[in-house]
């Protein structure tokens, strides 16, 4: 094996639903290869280091910052990035309802602000209580500082906040 | 970021076998701590053995109280467990005041509470660190040094702890089961983590190639009146620059039981034995909890520009206290 190969695998894992095989420099991170193998740029690259969320995916229907996952450890597993929510000509709830309350302006963050709330409403749902919960053991309702701390994990530098608060909360009172 | 190979081990032997061959071997869980530092330059290990696939993802309620919590339960998935959020609400909320939603869904209970120091000159390679480098001096020292500790430091490191579910652990007497290259052992939480001294780049007790497998806690009825606060410099998604675990239990207005620990102020989590002391057996009063606090606390040398975690740390005490107590029931 020459040093590349003891450096690099093979792996196999499903992209918005369509299984994907790469071989990839044990280095690269999800993040990466969605942009820079397979062409899906809507994961943004902010911080590279876990903090902004602009990277934020779905991996097995969990939000994750894919900047901080190597995808070397994804074999078998699923990913859905941004692209995988909805198209422009057939927009998700959630996407339309960022679109109809203006929830950005750069939208640099959008993509990834999109997928941590398709993944926080999905926690919700599960009951899963946060920080500012004030009864761990009744079912969360999801407040305006609910989803404000929910959605703590992403930044937006044009602070369109408010909007995308009410973007959030009007796709909650829909589904 | 260094070339690495990786590894899927069958098996927790086989992990544990791999590390032992391997100098420069690490694991991976979670990563959102790991893959940073790599990104970094701060760790470069030439192989990655990936312990995410290990069975060691279970919560289990043992037999007479307690649970026991694999390795890889994701701190998401801890914090929403039923158990918790009844049994040890000190843990819920100590793990749903870190990070954010996306980093919980993939940090594991095991990699939290082996993560690094965020002293931000251990995580600068520019700057000397005896934790990154041994014997290359510490800038933190007579540097920046607002967010480091004030409590059982040494002269080549001023590094914190950086975890909030340590704290939470140690508050309540959790056991970390680990598997090291000599086979299978248990270390008291209070144990797993050591005092800076002459060798800040040791951080806990446990042998090169030790992988914790699970944490245990102990059937403790009092954890269910507990609290976790967390003071922080916003109001989300910070470290904490002072934090304190409680768990209280009241005999009418006498203080049965009580576990206190600290975050934010030492090289660990800080278990503050001494203030139970002072409170065990009295009347409980805000008073005395700022006296307990203050018996702690007395021995806190604080750097240049963090002398406010001493009364920080004594008030978050008085209130997380005083709060339980009032949420006492009277028998």
């Amino acid at each position: 094996m020459t040093t590349d190969e003891r450096h690099s695998s093979r792996v196999a894992f499903d992209v918005n639903g369509g299984r994907r095989e790469l071989t990839l420099d044990n280095r690269t991170t999800l993040l990466d290869a969605l942009r820079e193998r397979l062409g899906l740029i809507g994961a943004k690259k902010g911080c590279d280091h876990g903090q902004c969320g602009s990277c934020t995916v779905l991996l097995d229907g969990r939000r994750v910052k894919s900047c901080l996952v190597f995808a070397v450890t994804l074999d078998g597993r699923s990913v859905v990035s941004v692209e995988g929510l909805g198209g422009p000509d057939e927009l998700s709830p959630l996407q339309a309802a960022f679109v109809a309350h203006d929830a950005f302006q750069c939208g640099y963050c959008t993509p990834g602000q999109l997928c941590s709330a398709r993944g926080m409403l999905d926690e919700v749902t599960r009951g899963w209580p946060s920080a500012v919960t004030d009864d761990l053991t009744a079912p969360a309702e999801l407040t305006d500082a609910e989803i404000r701390e929910r959605m703590a994990g992403n930044l937006c530098r044009c602070a369109a906040y408010p909007h995308i608060v009410a973007a959030i909360q009007e796709t909650a009172a829909t589904r | 970021m260094r070339p690495f190979r990786y590894h899927r081990p069958a098996d927790v032997a086989e992990a544990v076998a791999v590390l032992a061959d391997e100098p420069q071997a690490a694991y991976l869980a979670g990563g959102t701590n790991l893959v940073d530092l790599m990104k970094l330059g701060v760790q470069r290990p030439d192989l990655l053995v990936d312990v995410n696939r290990l069975p060691l993802d279970a919560v289990e309620e043992l037999p007479g109280g307690g649970l026991r919590i694999g390795a890889t339960v994701r701190n998401s998935d801890l914090a929403a467990h039923p158990a918790v959020r009844r049994d040890y609400p000190v843990l819920a909320r100590a793990l749903l005041a870190a990070a954010s939603g996306q980093l919980r869904n993939l940090a594991t209970t095991g990699g939290n509470l082996l993560q690094r120091t965020r002293c931000v000159y251990f995580q600068d390679t520019g700057k000397a660190c005896n934790k990154r480098e041994p014997g290359s001096g510490c800038a933190a020292r007579h540097g920046q040094n607002r967010d480091l500790a004030v409590l059982d430091w040494s002269d080549l490191c001023v590094a914190t702890h950086p975890s909030d579910l340590a704290v939470a652990l140690a508050a309540l007497d959790a056991v970390v089961e680990v598997h090291e290259p000599a086979g299978p052992r248990d270390v008291p939480l209070a144990a797993l983590h050591r005092s800076p001294g002459e060798h800040p780049e040791r951080e806990t007790t446990l042998a090169r190639g030790a992988l914790i497998t699970a944490v245990r806690l102990p059937h403790l009825p009092a954890a269910r009146r507990s609290a976790y606060l967390k003071v922080r410099d916003r109001a989300s998604f910070a470290f904490a620059v002072g934090s304190v675990a409680a768990v209280l239990d009241l005999d009418g207005d006498v203080v049965r039981d009580v576990r206190l620990a600290y975050g934010a102020v030492a090289h660990r989590p800080w278990r503050a034995y001494r203030a139970e002391e002072e409170l065990r057996g009295r009347a409980f009063s805000p008073q005395l909890a700022a006296r307990a606090a203050d018996a702690e606390l007395a021995e806190a040398r604080p750097l240049r520009h963090n002398g406010f975690k001493v009364p920080l740390t004594r008030a978050i005490t008085v209130r997380a206290l005083t709060e339980l107590a009032e949420r006492t029931p009277a028998p």
